[in-house]
């Protein structure tokens, strides 16, 4: 790799960030100046300190940075201009970084839909050598066991990503309509779930979820049963006190004097005006479901082996650490890259029901 | 003198855009104002007219969100665009001085009064702390604070609305500024209280000669405090002219139409006869929250059909415990309620869907009594889908037909939420809503007390036109008596949970009258400019004679 810097190498990479600042100052973005200024800063420093390698890294970085912006600011053009009239508005004023969210979830979606056509061999066929090399068959190169990385990483998203949306989809029809309900009728009903919550709540979640599985056993039933368990509380908490503030409304009083059922109440008056903060939970819970069954994976409770998985993918591998290999931190890599995406859109979520300006 | 001929403030073609992302609206468009020492200036206009901006522009500041784009403000001769924020800072508490129109929401509700009263002296380097704690001291006295001694350290929330508002005043007045901004510092004040603080106000700015903008929107009351009136509309001046001149001979239409608004008055009706069974009837109602005192003692009443029938009185009085106790939100510990001789539960959850039906509520703040997220078609199709289960082409007829009746355009507004309408489009769905269940009684509770004059004429008149079509029997809860005078053809006065007096307007609105009735009309500003000043002789008279001098 290393023939790849020749002595040419570093004009290119001068070039490279002269275009990529220039583009971003003519899209008139603010603080554009600073970060044409930080990028000479990080070249200098890298020069000295790092050599020829350092400032190869630093241009692989830059380049795929400059991608990111660019593929972002390509597909909020493309939104704005696809989106209808009502959307296209909320698109204008989307950060970017809300945009690489879009981007990784959607790289995501198509993976977990698409994932045997994408996939090159099976997840657990054993298709060559172990710990191969990177190469032009095996992307990613190979696994302890002979198996073929790139394929694992798009079957394991595709089991990792459905089994967290299913436990936070349980989580949250549970939790959210058990809030609702105990909002909309307050006194006992409420003290009743509200103290269940209090005493799921009181034991730590991992410990709960390996007290549960150890006794459950490990399928995907009870693996999602058991997440879902761990989040309803946390949800339902801040379903109550989000509908709290709805109930007390007098909209809410007045189709109540009307005499409207809890169920009607609960769909067309409280939900419309409390999904906004329930749908960035939703992000952020999703992210937390995920690292938790990445985390079980990853201590041997979650998916069961052939199955590939993000989280047991970085423990199957977990020993290349110690050669200078890259290859454990791919799902590792994964596994952050889909979390930061999800927490960019929440992020900019927050910001519109919060009604801030953006002033960056 | 030499600085006696300058005037205090100048401000010369102001403009003052809002700014929301990219667009760009003009709020101020080209307003002159200028103010001699000593002098009130009154700027009145309905919401949106630009009044607040202005005076805030008057200090220099303007909101976030809004930037000042072109003319000259100038203080004393210093301009205030140009100053630097440390001049400003140096201007702002100690020559200029700020009252805000919620002094309940404007004080900080962890520290005491007089800890905040003396922030600004003590910052501007006027006073010493204790110089002035005792001046504080003065101030609340000369405001007629009760307690002036003590009242300074308590507590904001241990204050009522009225000493908020003259605490807050005396903590304006504490550098002794030239010019103080009084932004609508009654509007959230019932009428007695109100009376109270204008005149407070009025004798420490005569007092100390301060000049003062005074931002209202209610006529009567900025012709008692102002020297000179200057009408806005939508960010233009319409006119300006000393007050006198003003309230007698407006020029243009515009302000003629302001002040015809309060002499709306519908002839009242009387009752078919006096032996028909009234609509409504309450007897000997208790009520009270769970832990509280009770706050109905024995209220009891009749609402006959047809006829309107005003609860008035001042907050605290109950009035609007009355209209949740008939509504049956909250139960009633005793006494009946009877619709149409038919006893109603106490509690709504026990009514049936058609006792339910036939009394519906408008609420006062239309901003909180629809659903933001609902369309206006199903906020008004709602009841009638629920009462009379209509459906489809139907239910369709019956919203847009309503949405007639309520004079807005059906085609315009069927899709519309409620973030588009304006305050008063939004009060007309309101009353549409309660119109959709075919009611016989409809409550409305304080529904004009949070629009502007014009606006709440519109919708004064609409109710009368919808009563006099449908035949609604109305039960309107106020505190304003020009709505009453207006629409009332009975009149029920509560004070403090008790119904103290009651009977027809007429009756009520000539001598003689129950003493708190009669308070309560001598506390209603009139546009006479020298009503304040009677008002005060009458009142001093009393004290005198409720207890003599010691000899």
């Amino acid at each position: 790799m290393s023939d790849f810097v020749s002595g040419d190498f570093l004009v290119e990479f001068i070039a490279l960030i002269c275009l990529a600042t220039g583009w971003y100052i003519y899209r008139g973005e603010k603080g554009s100046w600073a970060i044409a200024v930080l990028l000479a800063a990080a070249t200098a420093v890298t020069w000295f300190g790092a050599g020829k390698d350092g400032i190869h890294t630093l241009g692989v970085i830059v380049v795929l940075m400059s991608v990111a912006i660019m593929v972002c600011h390509a597909l909020r053009w493309l939104l704005v201009r696809l989106a209808p009239l009502s959307f296209a508005q909320t698109f204008r004023s989307a950060p970017l970084t809300a945009l690489f969210g879009f981007l990784v979830i959607g790289a995501c979606l198509l993976m977990v839909i698409f994932a045997p056509y994408m996939a090159p061999f099976s997840e657990s066929e054993v298709v060559s050598a172990a710990y191969a090399p990177a190469d032009s068959t095996y992307w990613l190169g190979t696994d302890q066991l002979g198996r073929d990385m790139f394929s694992r990483i798009v079957f394991g998203g595709r089991h990792s990503i459905l089994l967290s949306l299913t436990a936070t989809v349980v989580a949250f029809s549970l939790g959210m309509f058990a809030g609702l309900f105990a909002a909309i009728r307050g006194g006992i009903i409420d003290q009743l779930l509200g103290r269940l919550a209090d005493v799921f709540m009181s034991v730590p979640a991992l410990i709960l979820a390996l007290l549960l599985l150890s006794i459950l056993g490990t399928n995907l039933a009870v693996l999602v049963g058991v997440v879902a368990a761990i989040y309803v509380p946390r949800i339902f908490r801040l379903t109550r006190s989000v509908a709290f503030g709805v109930v007390v409304t007098d909209f809410v009083e007045a189709s109540r004097v009307r005499g409207e059922g809890d169920w009607y109440i609960i769909r067309r008056e409280i939900l419309p005006n409390t999904a906004a903060p329930l749908i960035a939970e939703f992000g952020l819970e999703f992210c937390y479901v995920f690292l938790l069954i990445a985390g079980l994976s990853f201590l041997g409770l979650g998916i069961q082996p052939p199955m590939a998985d993000w989280g047991s993918m970085v423990r199957e591998n977990a020993v290349l650490i110690s050669f200078g290999e890259i290859t454990p931190l791919i799902p590792a890599m994964a596994i952050a890259l889909l979390t930061v995406g999800v927490n960019f859109i929440v992020d900019w979520m927050l910001k519109i029901t919060a009604g801030l300006k953006d002033n960056s | 003198m030499e600085t006696g001929a300058k005037r205090l403030l100048e401000i010369e073609g102001l403009r003052i855009e809002a700014v929301a992302g990219d667009a760009v609206s003009e709020i101020v468009k080209g307003i002159d104002l200028d103010l001699n020492r000593g002098e009130v200036l009154g700027l009145i206009g309905e919401s949106g007219a630009g009044k607040s901006t202005i005076g805030l522009a008057a200090m220099g500041f303007s909101r976030a969100g809004t930037r000042i784009s072109g003319g000259r403000i100038l203080f004393d001769g210093q301009d205030l665009r140009a100053a630097s924020d440390a001049q400003l800072r140096a201007l702002r508490g100690a020559r200029i001085a700020y009252v805000a129109q919620s002094a309940a929401a404007s004080f900080n509700p962890a520290h005491t009064i007089i800890d905040q009263h003396v922030e600004a002296p003590v910052l501007h380097g006027y006073q010493s702390r204790a110089a002035a704690q005792d001046d504080g001291i003065k101030l609340y006295a000369k405001l007629r604070l009760p307690e002036p001694n003590v009242i300074g350290f308590r507590y904001p929330h241990q204050l009522s609305g009225g000493q908020l508002q003259r605490a807050m005043t005396a903590m304006a007045m504490a550098c002794r500024p030239d010019l103080i901004i009084f932004d609508e510092p009654t509007t959230a004040l019932d009428v007695t209280t109100q009376v109270e603080v204008l005149s407070a106000i009025r004798d420490v700015v005569e007092q100390f000669r301060t000049a003062a903008i005074y931002i209202t929107h209610d006529l009567a009351v900025v012709a008692q405090m102002a020297d000179r009136i200057k009408v806005l509309l939508k960010g233009e001046e319409v006119e300006e002219a000393p007050t006198k001149q003003m309230l007698a001979h407006p020029k243009e239409s515009y302000t003629k139409k302001l002040w015809a608004v309060r002499s709306y008055k519908r002839p009242e009706k009387s009752r078919a006869s006096d032996t028909t069974q009234p609509e409504l009837s309450i007897r000997g109602l208790e009520a009270g929250y769970r832990h509280g005192p009770k706050v109905l003692h024995d209220v009891s009443f009749d609402l006959h059909r047809g006829m309107t029938v005003a609860v008035v009185g001042e907050s605290g009085s109950g009035k609007s415990t009355t209209a949740r106790v008939i509504m049956g939100l909250l139960p009633a510990a005793r006494g009946e309620i009877r619709l149409r001789g038919e006893t109603l539960p106490p509690d709504f959850r026990a009514r049936s869907k058609d006792q339910l039906r036939r009394i519906q509520m408008i609420y006062q703040s239309a901003e909180t009594a629809l659903n933001p997220r609902m369309r206006v078609s199903e906020i008004i199709g709602r009841p009638a889908q629920f009462y009379r289960n209509l459906k489809g082409r139907a239910l369709r007829n019956r919203v847009e037909e309503l949405l007639s009746l309520i004079e807005l355009e059906p085609a315009k507004f069927y899709d519309r939420v409620p973030s588009e309408l304006s305050g008063g489009q939004k009060q007309r769905v309101g009353i549409a809503r309660a119109l959709a269940a075919d009611p016989d009684i409809v409550i409305c509770d304080e529904v004009t007390s949070a629009l502007d004059q014009l606006v709440a004429e519109g919708i004064l008149r609409l109710l009368d036109r919808l009563q006099s079509e449908i035949g609604l029997t109305y039960m309107f809860v106020t505190h304003d008596l020009a709505t009453v005078r207006a629409i009332a053809d009975e009149v029920v006065v509560m004070q403090r949970g008790r119904v103290v007096d009651s009977g027809r307007k007429s009756e009520i609105f000539a001598p003689p009258h129950h003493p708190y009735t009669a308070q309560l009309l001598a506390s209603e500003p009139q546009m006479d400019p020298h009503w304040l000043d009677a008002h005060k002789k009458i009142q001093d008279l009393q004290v005198t004679r409720a207890c003599p001098p010691a000899l």
